[in-house]
């Protein structure tokens, strides 16, 4: 009875052993997994992505076919998100629109989350370079965001334009100025992260063995930094897709005829009370989009946080 | 073109009117205004007249106005010396006794000089007499550039106002002008009294008392100003004409937004005039159509928003050379190019789905639409003005540009394409996706911009209208009733570069002797039917040899809303709609 025993925790420890260890992000995703609202968010995202990058394939009618015996009617068979004021389909305009919509939110957060978190790790870890860093971000901080702007969009535009065509140029512009302009609180919040954390024992340890500084930083501080960067990454691109539309609106945006998701609001905003339609789809987009995003970053801080298993 | 700021100024303040402006739908089907205004009765029988403004007044001296609403509510007080009728005639119905012409003597046959004979008899509200004093202090103060004054543009050219005797006035051009009514006619020039002026010359004028309460001579004067709110005025016992005004008392009440200023008066009937109804034509249709209270009037004048085509080489890799006058546009200098262009051009639709068809503006083929004795009617048999997409491609088979396999056109290795740029504006934006669509189908490769109008309209700006770094443009400009000015912004010599900081007003660097020729014989053609004849050649040449491509003749100077009872408002598109107001009555 007793040896029986003694051979089932054996084998037991010896199953347990022959597993594969679990790294970070086989833990994450555990952990993402069952949180159900960020799963929800990705299934949704997952489809928008799919939809607006496979979608205008499929969809028979094209963004820029006018038709005015139809213009500004409601939802339909034909036009499941009804037509605007030249009778174009929304639907097929609200398709291209997130892919442009989606891709400037989720590159221009790109960049800002990649060089906000090069800053703030390099100004949280060496002593030296802290303050210089932080007075550059103070700099960007302080910078009046219109005229900023302006200036970029006259010495680059003609320049991006002549050199990738005028969708890719402004889309490469756009998406660099808004990464430029939104890296600095992410560069705050990991300077703060890593100011804690280096004081911390573990990274004592690593050091005493001989880590160099930059797989301390890279393998030991960062991970542990991700959460709150996630946090404000998932509201920078929500924040990046309506800036994209703020710029559009100021006709500093994409050419007028790039039906992105906040032209689409953009042109429709005369137009709310007689063909409501027209607003409220891309809104919903917009809003279902971020919502979606929000989410999924919720389930990810909550997966990487260590203190939560 | 001297009065080129005023005109900016002019498309800037349509441009803001766009910016809500109509969409889809059909004609507005509002009745003609009556023409004949009813005699009045009785002064001052008439009670209260109710005037909504949703952009209040915030000054009563129109020298200084920051807007229409500012030059329509101090017209009620102040007047110039003539008025400018809706066919663009100068009206005596203001301090001037008579009409000066050629023939009456009044102007010079060389347009050097007008005298303007005053009425006698007529006093200030305060009781003092009006004499040709106060018209030379009116100049006085306006034409000193310290003064500021918002009306200084239509000094330019103005060499002196002098007065000949206590009722004769003198007006003294240096050059020449043409268009001798510059000075004097119009919302441009209200007389203000010397006397209460006195102080408020030069840097004084800022902040002059006087600007918050006027004396004037026109048939009403300010009783409370309350400025950005309402402004209540009481009738001028001592206005010339013993019959008017009608109305004892009237209250200019501003706030609120276009949408409530229509409501008020075509379903509630709470204002006897709600001016500049910028609602969605959609809308605003219905609503007055349906009215019992009141009507809808529109007016059209010179408004017309067109497509400018580039002449010069707007390429960017000419650098210091770019866009200048001497340079060649690589296929626009191809009269079957801009033919093409000009017939892929479908103006009905942006007429009928933009426009409201006739509600805030209709298709037009002509750049000069008004007076309407000088509007061509030789363009609507032009084969350009018509809509015809197989013309266009037949036009560019037939001169050898021919579709490659992306569907542009190209000829020796140039390809049609075009950069075409307008103000940031949805209405804009949509005639932008209607042009786009149309040219495309002809065969040119389009690319679309957009630019705040701000920007727009500033000179010193490389995205300006008037550096036209791109090949077609469009916006809105008018002509003053003597076109010769109008005109002269396509003649060689104004064309906009570098030598002039792109001051000229020829965007388009068109050059055309011939045409130039035309103008010249306009600058000194006293006779009206002569200068309707000319001005009607100049039209014709420049939408012949597509040099613009007029699409709408807009509205002007806005709809507005008016009460069925109320009589005698006769809208003039030159001119503050409430030049004729002793006229009104119920």
């Amino acid at each position: 009875m007793a040896t029986t025993q003694a051979r089932l925790t054996t084998a037991t420890v010896k199953a347990d052993m022959l597993r594969p260890p679990r790294s970070l992000w086989t833990d994450a995703w555990y952990q993402f997994r069952r949180h159900r609202l960020a799963m929800a968010g990705l299934a949704v995202l997952s489809f928008l992505i799919v939809a607006t990058v496979v979608g205008p394939y499929f969809w028979p009618i094209r963004i820029d076919t006018l038709d005015y015996t139809i213009a500004l009617q409601g939802p339909s068979a034909d036009h499941p998100f009804g037509t605007d004021n030249l009778g174009r389909d929304i639907f097929a305009r609200a398709l291209w629109g997130g892919r442009v919509s989606i891709a400037v939110g989720l590159s221009a957060v790109f960049i800002a989350i990649t060089l906000g978190t090069l800053v703030g790790a390099l100004a949280g870890y060496f002593n030296k370079l802290d303050n210089p860093l932080m007075r550059l971000t103070d700099l960007f901080l302080s910078l009046p965001i219109l005229p900023l702007l302006l200036i970029v969009i006259y010495l680059f535009r003609d320049v991006l334009r002549a050199a990738f065509g005028p969708e890719v140029g402004i889309f490469i512009m756009i998406v660099t100025v808004i990464g430029l302009l939104e890296w600095m609180p992410v560069a705050r919040l990991v300077r703060a992260q890593f100011l804690s954390l280096k004081q911390k024992e573990f990274v004592e340890a690593a050091r005493a063995i001989g880590d160099p500084d930059l797989a301390i930083i890279w393998r030991h501080i960062l991970p542990n930094t991700l959460s709150p960067v996630l946090v404000a990454a998932t509201i920078g691109v929500g924040g990046a897709i309506l800036t994209e539309s703020t710029l559009s609106f100021l006709g500093l945006g994409f050419p007028p005829d790039v039906p992105t998701w906040g032209r689409l609001l953009y042109d429709a905003q005369n137009f709310i009370d007689i063909a409501t339609h027209w607003v409220v789809f891309p809104g919903f987009l917009i809003f279902v989009t971020v919502l979606s995003i929000n989410y999924i970053g919720d389930g990810l801080r909550d997966a990487l946080d260590p203190r939560k298993t | 073109m001297e009065s080129s700021y005023v005109r900016r100024g002019f498309a800037l303040a349509v441009t803001a009117t766009m910016a809500l402006a109509a969409c889809t739908q059909q004609p507005a089907a509002s009745p003609a205004p009556s023409a004949s205004a009813t005699p009045v009765a009785q002064r001052g029988a008439g009670g209260e007249l109710k005037i909504l403004y949703w952009q209040a007044p915030t000054i009563l001296n129109a020298h200084q106005a920051t807007g229409t609403k500012d030059n329509d509510a101090s017209r009620l007080v102040l007047e110039p010396l003539a008025s400018w009728d809706k066919n663009g005639q100068a009206l005596a119905n203001g301090l001037a006794a008579e009409i000066p012409t050629v023939a009456n003597g009044g102007v010079a046959k060389d347009f050097t000089s007008v005298t303007w004979k005053l009425r006698t008899g007529v006093k200030w509200s305060d009781g003092t007499p009006f004499t040709a004093d106060d018209v030379v202090g009116t100049y006085t103060y306006m034409c000193d550039e310290k003064t500021a004054a918002s009306t200084v543009d239509v000094c330019e050219g103005v060499k002196s106002v002098t007065a000949k005797d206590p009722n004769t006035a003198v007006v003294t051009y240096s050059p020449a002008q043409p268009f001798y009514f510059q000075w004097g006619v119009g919302f441009n020039t209200p007389i203000i009294q010397k006397a209460q002026y006195a102080n408020c010359l030069g840097v004084k004028a800022k902040d002059c008392p006087a600007d918050l309460k006027p004396i004037g001579t026109g048939p009403y004067k300010v009783n409370t100003f309350k400025p950005g709110d309402v402004v209540q005025y009481d009738l001028n016992e001592n206005f010339r004409d013993p019959n008017k005004p009608f109305f004892k008392t009237v209250t200019l009440k501003g706030g609120g937004d276009a949408a409530s200023a229509a409501r008020a008066v075509f379903q509630t009937g709470d204002v006897d005039y709600a001016w500049n109804l910028q609602v969605e034509a959609s809308v605003l249709k219905p609503m007055a159509a349906s009215s019992t209270t009141g009507r809808l009037l529109t007016s059209y004048a010179s408004s017309v928003e067109r497509l400018l085509v580039n002449f010069s080489n707007p390429d960017a890799s000419l650098g210091d050379k770019r866009g200048e006058p001497d340079t060649k546009h690589p296929f626009f200098t191809d009269i079957h190019v801009r033919r093409a262009l000009a017939m892929a051009t479908d103006r009905a639709s942006v007429a009928s789905q933009l426009y409201g068809d006739g509600l805030t503006g209709k298709a037009t083929c002509n750049i000069l639409t008004a007076p309407t004795a000088m509007e061509s009617k030789n363009s609507d048999s032009f084969d350009i003005c018509k809509f015809d997409l197989n013309a266009a491609n037949k036009e560019l088979d037939d001169a050898g540009w021919a579709k490659g396999s992306d569907n542009v056109r190209a000829k020796g290795g140039q390809k049609l394409k075009i950069l075409y740029q307008t103000t940031v504006n949805s209405v804009r934006q949509s005639t932008q996706a209607i042009m786009k669509s149309n040219w495309e189908k002809v065969g040119f490769q389009v690319e679309l911009k957009s630019v705040p109008a701000s920007t727009f309209f500033t000179n010193t700006s490389p995205d300006g209208a008037n550096h036209f770094w791109a090949d077609v443009e469009m916006f809105t400009n008018s002509g003053d009733p003597n076109p010769t000015g109008y005109f002269r912004g396509w003649t060689c010599k104004t064309a906009t570069g570098k030598a002039n900081n792109w001051n000229g007003s020829n965007y388009n660097r068109y050059c055309n002797p011939d045409f130039d020729k035309v103008v010249d014989q306009m600058a000194v053609e006293a006779d009206q039917a002569k200068l309707a004849q000319l001005a009607i050649q100049a039209n014709d040449i420049l939408i012949k040899d597509v040099v613009i491509i007029p699409l709408i003749n807009r509205v002007a100077p806005t709809p507005d809303g008016v009460s069925k009872a109320l009589k005698g408002i006769d809208v003039s598109g030159w001119d503050s709609v409430m030049y004729n107001i002793a006229d009104w009555s119920k």
